[in-house]
């Protein structure tokens, strides 16, 4: 019992994040209004992507170092959560756009290069799927898992920030650092990463598992 | 056989461009479907005005390097990869590809503003500058297809699963292009274009970059 204290601490600080989230006093600036609370739930959406990515890829790259069959297993496991919490990230963003940009899909810049960055993570899992050979999808897709991060990081976090873009820290608005953010929002939004982040790796935990029982002549 | 790097890949960009000149398959299989693409749009709207014709310009250029491309690989059966691997180092292989596939889209995009230019009248004003965007715009096109169709090529379906892997790909890059090219239909200034010219070019060098790296794991059979 006492290795599973982290999934305790996840259920405790998401229970917090979404008590204390809709009912703390925030600062109610022009369009945002009540919709600020988005924050809550929007950016540790993004967080655990890229924590799901980055697992992905490093099992990816580990895979093509060793030919270790189950790192591939686990590549794909973190590949499919990581999309699963970028559409939740998405349509949460698009939630709030809704009512504080005026529109559900705007031109804006992060937005239509966060698409495009999860649809080219859908084309791996898709890719994934069309190899029945198991040793020929593992090398494949590995390489492809390294092609997507190598685009992730420019399409999603470099090419926004140098246009034009509603998001906070683009060339046009003003920077999303530490010292912009209310104190008390603060006090919510970390234990929100904390606890979103620790539920994503137990999501991914649990698909590991039923991965291992598919596949149990490679995990023995 | 005992030759240099550059050697090699020079010979492989020769034998490409000799079966290519002796079977003459790809040159005028894609250059129909230039002209038959361009010509439907050309019964359906006509001669449309400079923001349509730049967008249909460079939907017409990814359809042609997707077909142009993909056949790169196609046309290399199991047993002549096998041959090439007991020769040469798949770094020299990949570049050599590259290079060939540069070299054809580069005469594809000619092609392809020639008979736009036929078919939906001629809306550019500076048209070196226009060229010189459509070269670049090969470029970009060839390199990504290239190592796309290198991972399609591995997974026996080829088409569709270019279509799924290139298309949210090439998206930005087009986006970029478009918004580059527009420059030549009106002479006003745009402001950032330094800066896409820029994007671009990291953009072509990162994927360079990475078929270099990981074109010798995909060939590990």
């Amino acid at each position: 019992m006492a290795k599973h204290w982290w999934k305790a601490l996840a259920v405790i600080l998401l229970i917090y994040t979404i008590i204390a989230g809709f009912t703390i006093d925030i600062p109610i600036i022009g369009t945002n209004q009540q919709s600020s609370r988005g924050l809550f739930f929007h950016v540790p959406m993004w967080m655990c992507m890229y924590t799901m990515f980055s697992i992905s890829v490093a099992n990816s790259l580990l895979y093509l170092t060793k030919y270790d069959l189950r790192r591939d297993a686990l590549a794909g496991a973190a590949g499919s959560v990581g999309v699963f919490f970028g559409i939740l990230g998405f349509s949460t963003g698009t939630l709030w756009a809704t009512y504080t940009w005026g529109g559900t899909i705007t031109g804006d810049a992060k937005q239509q290069l966060t698409a495009v960055a999860l649809l080219i993570y859908m084309a791996y899992l898709v890719l994934r799927m069309s190899i029945p050979d198991i040793d020929k999808r593992a090398r494949i897709s590995a390489v492809f898992n390294i092609f997507a991060f190598a685009l992730l990081i420019p399409l999603t976090y470099i090419i926004p920030r140098m246009v034009d873009s509603l998001h906070p820290g683009a060339a046009g608005s003003p920077t999303f650092a530490s010292k912009d953010t209310d104190g008390g929002m603060k006090t919510v939004l970390y234990p929100a990463f904390i606890g979103w982040v620790l539920l994503s790796v137990w999501i991914y935990t649990l698909v590991v598992r039923y991965k291992k029982l598919e596949l149990k002549n490679i995990f023995k | 056989m005992k030759s240099t790097a550059f050697q090699q890949t020079i010979t492989l960009v020769k034998k490409d461009i000799l079966l290519e000149l002796r079977q003459k398959y790809a040159l005028y299989g894609v250059l129909l479907y230039i002209i038959s693409t361009v010509f439907v749009i050309n019964l359906m709207i006509g001669k449309p005005e400079d923001k349509t014709w730049n967008a249909l310009f460079w939907v017409v250029q990814l359809f042609v390097s997707v077909n142009a491309i993909a056949k790169s690989f196609l046309q290399e059966n199991r047993g002549r990869l096998l041959y090439f691997y007991s020769l040469v180092h798949p770094r020299n292989f990949i570049i050599a590809k590259l290079i060939y596939n540069i070299l054809l889209m580069a005469i594809m995009s000619v092609i392809t503003l020639v008979c736009c230019v036929l078919f939906m009248g001629n809306p550019i004003v500076n048209f070196p500058y226009f060229v010189g965007v459509i070269m670049l715009g090969g470029l970009s096109l060839s390199l990504l297809f290239t190592m796309l169709a290198a991972i399609a090529a591995q997974a026996n379906q080829n088409a569709a699963l270019m279509a799924i892997m290139g298309f949210p790909i090439i998206l930005p890059l087009l986006t970029m292009l478009s918004n580059i090219a527009r420059s030549s239909f009106n002479i006003v200034y745009q402001p950032g274009l330094p800066k896409m010219f820029l994007m671009l070019g990291a953009m072509d060098i990162l994927i360079v970059g990475l078929s270099l790296i990981l074109f010798p794991f995909l060939w590990k059979d």
